[in-house]
């Protein structure tokens, strides 16, 4: 048992407690809003808060469990990225006491979702608690956080620093054990890269394995829901949860669903690891491969075999990215018209009327990348930018299905270097994107990808990042607990937890 | 009211023209001001340059990827089912009639 504060406890521990009865959900959910009133305002976490709804659900999921109902979320306080539209109209289109959807925009300041998205749902069916909705990049646009028309959400390590993003809201918040998990979505490394800023474990899951239905739309090749949690194993529990068919999202993949929590044995002996040279490259700060490295020695002294390979075309990647998100989010992006809901300018004329909401709503990232990807796909260029696109997308994909023949799974960083102060890298849209350097290929080519702590560099969290073959998140989950037993950094919180 | 500018001769290499970020901005229905139009030029020159990278990238015999899983033409029953009620629908409607949502002019008198 840790000797860690409560609220700083894994779902596996407090969830113990709570079948149990040594806990309640109440108590559990009653202490995650103590600490979002204690710190949440600061860190700037949370856009929108249900605690009324929270405590009921609280209550609905205690009484449960005093009737043994075991399932593994049950009770367990959570909180949703805005990016995820939650109901709060009733049939009637009334306000039905909800939570309103923002996306970290203007644009949507005020909306109300007539429907829940597929991840609000399944996380209701299974009996968690949503706190309350948090903070992010306009549109999942962003590697810091910054980009919120909300204000940007400070890291719990050192609240001078980026938490990364764009879904720093919820990394921050599982980090400050404001709640237990989160979820987040991931096009470039939206989950990967903030846990491994906020010395969280955050999983994206292959594309297609989570529904996207009720997911506001970023870029809809690449976009994929993933969790926020303090272990591989709290991942895989809500990972299960999540996983699976459905019909309104014809992307989401009906293949069966393992039970992800039982493959995690401990054992990755004669497992075959692969180590990609190209992300190990200048720009790369020391100290973070040096933690990397060491993390793959420790998975080699628990026995596995660690392989160089090699991903020649990883260096393609973000110009790869760059022009297929672009595009798809230009595209995207497109329905927020000021008619339909969202802000509307009021102006008389139809065309003033789309110029001059989308200019008002819109933020400066959001802009440039509707920009860039109306550019490429624009009369003219498309053959040059976006067909090339994804011919290099083909290539990267197949060099990563290449490997992964040979190898059971890959380790690299989640990212180049750890937190930066806030406002260091908002003038300078390319230096930010080299943040996702190491986590895009893995959208680009759509596989199941996760960053687990791997130590602290100058006191802050760096990421390893573990890669897998596409619907096999199980071998991915498998190494990454593996790992944490052996490597004692699951019990890495921030001084904002512990205090 | 605005209308789109003719369209320039663009340049995949070096700085693209103010007259191209417009041109781009209007296909986008984006209003942009001056100094964003600036801004924007500036910016966007530079992301194409180092994405102009790919253009080395040898990829003659390459067939393009719009999407990663074996997934095509995912069908499913024709048939009806509960929706949302026109009044949820329409509940977030910046300007609405009755069961109808008001649109700004689109087709002036006179024209």
């Amino acid at each position: 048992m840790s000797n860690l504060p409560l609220l700083d406890r894994t779902i596996a521990e407090v969830g113990d407690l709570l079948r149990r009865r040594e806990v309640s959900s109440r108590e559990l959910t009653e202490g995650c809003l103590e600490r979002i009133g204690r710190d949440g305002e600061r860190l700037n976490t949370f856009l929108a808060l249900g605690p009324d709804a929270a405590l009921a659900a609280a209550d609905v999921a205690d009484r449960a469990l005093s009737e043994s109902d075991d399932r593994p979320l049950l009770g367990i306080p959570y909180a949703l990225k805005d990016i995820f539209v939650t109901r709060a109209l009733d049939h009637e289109g009334r306000p039905n006491g909800g939570l309103p959807t923002t996306a970290g925009s203007r644009i949507l300041e005020g909306y109300r979702s007539p429907y829940a998205s597929s991840a609000e749902e399944r996380l209701e069916a299974a009996g968690a608690v949503l706190l309350g909705k948090t903070n992010c990049d306009e549109f999942a646009m962003g590697a810091s956080n910054e980009n919120s028309a909300f204000g940007p959400v400070r890291n719990p390590w050192d609240e001078a620093l980026v938490p990364g993003g764009s879904s720093g809201g919820s990394a921050a918040a599982v980090a400050a054990g404001q709640a237990f998990f989160a979820l987040g979505t991931d096009t470039g490394g939206s989950v990967r890269q903030p846990a491994g800023l906020t010395g969280t474990v955050g999983m994206k899951p292959t594309y297609g394995r989570i529904s996207r239905y009720g997911m506001v739309a970023f870029a809809s090749s690449l976009d994929q829901c993933g969790p926020f949690a303090r272990s591989a194993r709290d991942c895989a529990q809500v990972l299960g949860a999540l996983a699976g068919h459905d019909p309104r999202d014809s992307t989401s993949v009906d293949t069966p669903v393992p039970d992800y929590a039982a493959q995690l044995s401990g054992e990755v002996k004669g497992m075959r690891l692969g180590v990609p040279r190209e992300y190990f490259v200048a720009g790369m700060e020391p100290e973070v491969e040096e933690r990397v490295r060491a993390g793959i020695g420790v998975l080699e002294g628990l026995g596995a075999k660690i392989v160089e390979v090699s991903l020649p075309s990883t260096d393609s990647g973000l110009a790869t990215y760059y022009i297929i998100a672009p595009a798809e989010a230009s595209a995207n992006l497109a329905r927020y018209d000021g008619v339909k809901y969202g802000l509307s300018a009021g102006a008389d004329d139809g065309l003033e009327n789309y110029f001059r909401t989308r200019g008002d709503g819109f933020g400066a990232e959001v802009k440039r990348r509707i920009m860039l990807g109306t550019y490429a796909l624009s009369a003219g260029y498309y053959d040059a930018y976006y067909l090339k696109a994804q011919q290099v997308r083909t290539l990267i994909k197949a060099e990563f299905d290449q490997v992964l023949a040979d190898v059971d799974a890959i380790l690299a960083p989640t990212s180049p270097t750890v937190a930066f102060p806030i406002g260091a890298k908002v003038d300078d849209p390319l230096a930010m994107y080299l943040n996702d350097a190491c986590t895009l290929p893995v959208n680009i080519a759509g596989l199941p990808g996760i960053s687990v702590p791997c130590g602290l560099a100058e006191g802050k969290p760096v990421g390893l990042q573990i890669i897998g073959r596409a619907f096999d998140e199980g071998t991915v989950l498998r190494v990454a607990d593996a790992y944490e037993r052996a490597a004692g950094f699951s019990e890495l919180r921030p001084p904002t937890a512990r205090a | 009211m605005r209308t789109p500018p003719q369209r320039m001769a663009g340049t995949i290499n070096g700085m693209i023209s103010r007259e191209e970020v417009e041109h781009v901005a209007a296909l986008a229905r984006l209003g942009l001001t001056g100094e964003e139009i600036d801004r924007m030029q500036t910016q966007l020159s530079r992301i194409l340059e180092a994405i102009a990278q790919l253009r080395d990238v040898d990829t003659s015999q390459v067939g393009p990827t719009a999407q990663v899983i074996a997934l095509e033409n995912v069908m499913r029953d024709d048939v009806a089912r509960p929706g949302l009620s026109r009044d949820a629908a329409l509940a977030n409607a910046p300007q609405r009639e009755g069961s109808l949502l008001r649109v700004p002019t689109v087709l002036p008198e006179g024209r």
